[in-house]
């Protein structure tokens, strides 16, 4: 089992702990997992993202290659822009989502820790010579700082160099003494951002965010993965090997935008065909009463019971206060206000299509 | 953890707590702490008769759900209904507000051999 930097610090504070992704992570913190998803979108959370893991790809060709390999447009990025982008297979199949950070002099990618060696695997049997693609994520520390006092906290201790940063955008700032890569993004649907910086700085970056949060009043605190899964569930953002996997297509789980279909990617003629003969079934929102709907949950007909889906996610929406799920259903039955029900404990419980996200996040406000 | 002198206790942590003729059900503070956040109950309906062991309802953590087993035969004469708007009242006040349901017992022995408390804070601890 691998383990953070920050783990022993996790056990310190009481972190309830669990294997994900092949690490030992704090699933949440004696706060509880409620409260914890509640202080990020009041004030500010930190996440421990290291299991995360990023590549690098520098060299002859790379933007063409990066261009090459992942769904959405990126030959436009200029250094210091920030994007979401799907891996596809041949047959369109989600391999992984990615946030790709364009910097300087090479692309700068956050691949998800369950896929990270894949996903090498993949671009390395891709590359053409000359191309250089470096696993940075061993060296590199990942941490999340969201929330709507986010940016305020980060400015206090950058010395006001974050604020001005667009969403979406990247810089290198400076922490105490620390030289760090800022990226404007986040997977809470909260301002705020990610921080990568020497693996061996973590617990001092880390004490020295909660110190500041203390110092200036702002409220500030640990959030453990469970939070993280509520907090991007009512965003409405994905989580592969849910919403998208290699079983899943961008078209069904409503990633159309995401691909850009002028130019030549790998799983574009796939999509291509899948856009005109229509998607087999479609990713809908659903909530739920009577129950909390999870992941593998049936989706029901309401009328006679007959299974037409399943659900990919689902828990209880602490912002929104609403049981709700991801699920796979027929086209025919994807608008919003379709009755549907969900089986839980084998009991069929009512169940309405809603608009998604549940909670808009604030880069769209 | 907290541990009601007045309850006596199963290995799977819901407590047993006589009131008058009634025997208060819930389940222990150990068992609240371990599941986490407490986001759904569902129990069994008012009227319904239960030997000891059977399921009487399910409590939904944030990442798990788990059953709810009876301490004592009887029928089910009262649930509580603050759970639907609030249960995170089982985190709060297990013992107290956090009660799940009340059951008029058929078998009264049953009930002394249940764990007392301090051999279910033993063997909790152990957990």
């Amino acid at each position: 089992m691998n383990v953070t930097g920050l783990h022993d610090w996790h056990i310190a504070r009481g972190a309830k702990m669990a294997p994900f992704a092949g690490y030992d992570m704090p699933i949440s913190y004696p706060t509880g997992a409620v409260e914890e998803h509640l202080i990020c979108r009041r004030s500010v959370g930190l996440f421990d993202i290291d299991h995360m893991g990023q590549v690098e790809i520098s060299g002859k060709g790379s933007s063409e290659f990066v261009s090459s390999l992942v769904s959405s447009r990126v030959s436009d990025m200029i250094a210091g822009e920030a994007r979401y982008a799907l891996l596809l297979d041949e047959s369109g199949f989600v391999l992984d989502d990615l946030f790709i950070y364009r910097l300087q002099n090479s692309w700068w990618i956050v691949v998800n820790a369950s896929n990270r060696e894949a996903d090498l695997e993949w671009m390395r049997s891709r590359a053409p010579q000359g191309l250089v693609i470096d696993d940075r994520s061993d060296e590199t520390y990942m941490i999340a700082v969201q929330g709507p006092r986010a940016i305020e906290l980060m400015d206090a201790v950058s010395g006001g160099a974050v604020s001005k940063l667009e969403r979406f955008t990247s810089a290198r700032i400076e922490v105490a003494g620390v030289e760090l890569l800022f990226g404007r993004t986040g997977y809470t649907g909260e301002d705020g951002g990610e921080l990568f910086f020497p693996a061996r700085k973590a617990v001092e970056l880390w004490e020295l965010l909660l110190a500041k949060g203390t110092e200036l009043g702002i409220e500030t605190a640990p959030i453990g993965l469970a939070a993280r899964d509520s907090l991007r569930f009512e965003a409405g953002m994905p989580l592969h090997g849910h919403e998208i996997s290699p079983s899943i297509n961008p078209i069904e789980a409503g990633f159309k935008w995401a691909c850009d279909f002028t130019k030549d990617f790998v799983g574009k003629k796939a999509l291509e065909a899948i856009v005109e003969a229509g998607p087999r079934r479609k990713l809908v929102g659903l909530d739920v009463t009577g129950g909390v709907p999870r992941e593998g949950c049936a989706v029901l007909a309401s009328t006679d019971g007959v299974p037409v889906g399943v659900c990919a996610a689902g828990m209880y929406c602490p912002t929104v206060k609403k049981y709700a799920a991801n699920a796979f259903v027929p086209p025919e039955l994807a608008k919003v206000g379709t009755a549907l029900a969900v089986s839980i404990r084998d009991k069929p419980r009512p169940a309405l299509v809603v608009k998604r996200p549940l909670y808009l996040p604030a880069y769209r406000r | 953890m907290k541990i009601d002198p007045n309850c006596r206790y199963r290995s799977s942590h819901e407590y047993a707590r006589k009131d008058g003729a009634e025997i208060v059900v819930g389940i222990s503070d150990h068992a609240q702490e371990s599941l986490g956040d407490i986001v759904f109950v569902e129990l069994a309906e008012v009227g319904k008769t239960v030997a000891q062991g059977d399921a009487i309802g399910v409590v939904e953590s944030v990442k798990a759900a788990s059953d709810i087993y009876a301490p004592v035969s009887g029928t089910v004469v009262a649930v509580n209904g603050e759970l639907e708007g609030d249960p995170a009242l089982l985190n709060k006040d297990p013992y107290g507000k956090g009660w799940l349901v009340r059951i008029a017992p058929s078998n009264l022995p049953e009930w002394e051999g249940l764990l007392d408390p301090a051999t279910y804070e033993k063997e909790a601890a152990k957990e």
